[in-house]
């Protein structure tokens, strides 16, 4: 029940994007299909898991002080790992992420987890913190990025449902700012509706 | 099993042996997928001829310093058996939005414009893809020739309807188009001194 | 001219915060104050530039020269890391006053996007030192505008009367919605 939870937990309640606003460079940069979205936060998920499993093994080696760039560069390989498969195995998604997946590194939500979870937490604990963190993570970008597919595009997953140019602004940057904007407040609305 | 004191001895020892650790692994997945990823940018490029130049049976390769622009450019002079079917030719643009923008632009022997294809681009995701995407600013330089349809956005006097919200883009795919035009020449002259074709 | 462009397009064009989504987790976390603001940008100006000329030295002098590009992302960020250390520990013993007013925001910069990012693109963008160096100062000027504008408005916000839903962060980045289509208008100053 208890890793029921750890997965859970990701998804609405913690959800790194829309309820803890971790991670906004990529939430907004790459949002501009669903496709990329569904990309970027599954190349999270993977580096987000694998780090946490490596993190929660060597914890105990590892000097307290010291502790913040170990994370870092456990987190940077997988990185590299990610970027270099994507470039030989998916190179139009590689392409259309650009600089965004080295810059997972950096990402808020990776580094705070293997922090606040990662580092106290056993193995099984944080391979399910890790996918249930990145998979929220990764339906966040996909909804973002969904919503602003179909209005700036007139599509979902490239598939076009009105032969027409779409609303350009959404896809562009402004448009990023203010679906996430609408977004968080729906999901705010929501969450007094079912308080009071 | 312990934590380990933070002596300074014992932070170095941690960090190096991560750090050793993390690039060795970096290594092991960098020579598995060296290969892939060349062939990846060797399809890209197989690909891009194709489209602009459809049909060819054999290529002949040559490369051009351009007027302008720091790189050279790389044609590829095509023939189905022995007719000429024309060039392909990656070209460059420095202009777009975030720079550097790699495109092949196929010509008829009579340099008419046959197609364009964006091969690589480091554009803003979203921004810049509006030009892989979209097949506005193409469909305009498609069997025109530049020597009369003057490839330049309306604004720079020129006869191409910029992409709206994207003229920087826009200018950019014209400076590309052009560079690869304006050497044409160059690789004729060229192509007969050497008379090489392979 | 040429390095005049490159801040030009830096600070208004391409905005690295409003258009290229570098830094966003500073800007929206550290802009309730005018104050705030300008320290957060003084110390990314600071780390931005310097961490961005080091990364160039060991990208041309050490990766590139014995093929190990793909360490790129190891190494960036543990020389930013490390980067930030330094400066810490320099401006202590070198500058009480000024660590009193940037120390607070020197950690969270070792994460913050837009320096690892710059570091990223100026290789991407083949640029030489100078320019790399430019590139560098620009974006930190990008940032700091984009960023006291922001901080700015949102101190206005706080007396505004928001419906419930919308207060705090969406209304946040609405107005940052709105000021990134402002920035748009200066697409057509670089041509």
């Amino acid at each position: 029940m208890n890793q029921w939870t750890n997965f859970t937990k990701g998804f609405i309640r913690e959800n790194p994007v829309f309820a803890m606003l971790l991670g906004m460079c990529p939430t907004l940069a790459v949002t501009s299909s669903a496709i990329n979205g569904l990309g970027m936060g599954l190349a999270t998920t993977f580096v987000l898991t694998m780090s946490n499993i490596v993190i929660s093994l060597i914890k105990s080696v590892i000097p307290d002080k010291v502790r913040i760039p170990t994370f870092i560069v456990v987190i940077a390989s997988f990185v590299t790992i990610v970027d270099l498969v994507m470039a030989g195995f998916a190179p139009g998604l590689h392409s259309a992420l650009g600089v965004f997946i080295p810059l997972i590194v950096v990402n808020c939500v990776v580094l705070g987890r293997a922090e606040a979870f990662a580092s106290k937490n056993n193995m099984v604990s944080s391979i399910f913190d890790g996918l249930g963190m990145g998979l929220g993570f990764a339906f966040a970008l996909t909804l973002l990025g969904s919503v602003r597919e179909i209005l700036g595009n007139y599509s979902v997953f490239g598939i076009k449902f009105i032969q027409s140019d779409g609303v350009l602004m959404m896809i562009l940057p402004p448009g990023a700012f203010i679906t996430l904007g609408f977004l968080i407040a729906l999901i705010n609305h929501l969450n007094m509706k079912a308080k009071s | 099993m312990a934590k380990k004191e933070s002596t300074f001895t014992n932070m170095v020892l941690t960090l190096f042996v991560v750090t050793a650790l993390s690039s060795l692994a970096a290594a092991a997945v960098y020579n598995i997928t060296k290969e892939p990823i060349a062939e990846v940018q060797r399809l890209k490029q197989q690909k891009a001829i194709e489209q602009v130049m459809p049909g060819f049976t054999q290529l002949a390769r040559t490369s051009v310093m351009p007027e302008t622009g720091p790189d050279s450019l790389i044609f590829f002079k095509g023939y189905r058996d022995t007719t000429e079917l024309g060039f392909a030719v990656t070209t460059y643009t420095y202009i777009g939005y975030s720079g550097y923008v790699k495109m092949m632009v196929g010509f008829t022997p009579q340099g008419i414009i046959t197609n364009v294809k964006v091969i690589d681009q480091k554009e803003t995701p979203g921004l810049g893809t509006k030009m892989v995407d979209s097949m506005q600013l193409i469909h305009q330089v498609v069997g025109k020739n530049p020597a009369e349809f003057k490839i330049s956005v309306k604004k720079d006097g020129g006869q191409v309807d910029a992409i709206t919200a994207a003229t920087i883009s826009s200018r950019a795919f014209c400076d590309a188009v052009n560079r690869a035009y304006k050497s044409i020449d160059k690789i004729e002259k060229q192509a007969i001194n050497t008379g090489r074709v392979e | 001219m040429e390095y005049i462009i490159i801040i030009i397009s830096t600070v208004f064009v391409s905005n690295i915060v409003l258009a290229n989504f570098l830094g966003i987790c500073p800007f929206l976390g550290v802009s309730n104050k005018v104050n705030t603001a300008l320290g957060m940008a003084a110390a990314v100006l600071f780390v931005l530039t310097i961490s961005t000329i080091v990364t160039w030295m060991i990208q041309h002098y050490i990766l590139n020269k014995f093929g190990l590009s793909f360490l790129q992302t190891i190494s960036f960020i543990l020389v930013i890391a490390a980067l930030v250390q330094a400066v810490e520990i320099i401006l202590k013993k070198v500058s009480p006053p000024l660590y009193q007013s940037l120390g607070v925001f020197l950690p969270l910069i070792t994460t913050n996007c837009a320096v690892l990012g710059v570091a990223l693109l100026t290789i991407q963008k083949d640029y030489n030192l100078l320019q790399g160096t430019f590139y560098a100062i620009g974006n930190s000027l990008g940032f700091a505008l984009a960023l006291i504008i922001f901080a700015g408005i949102r101190e206005h916000l706080e007396m505004m009367d928001v419906p419930k839903g919308m207060r705090g962060m969406p209304i946040a980045l609405v107005v940052a919605g709105i000021l990134s289509m402002a920035f748009m208008g200066f697409a057509n100053l670089v041509k």
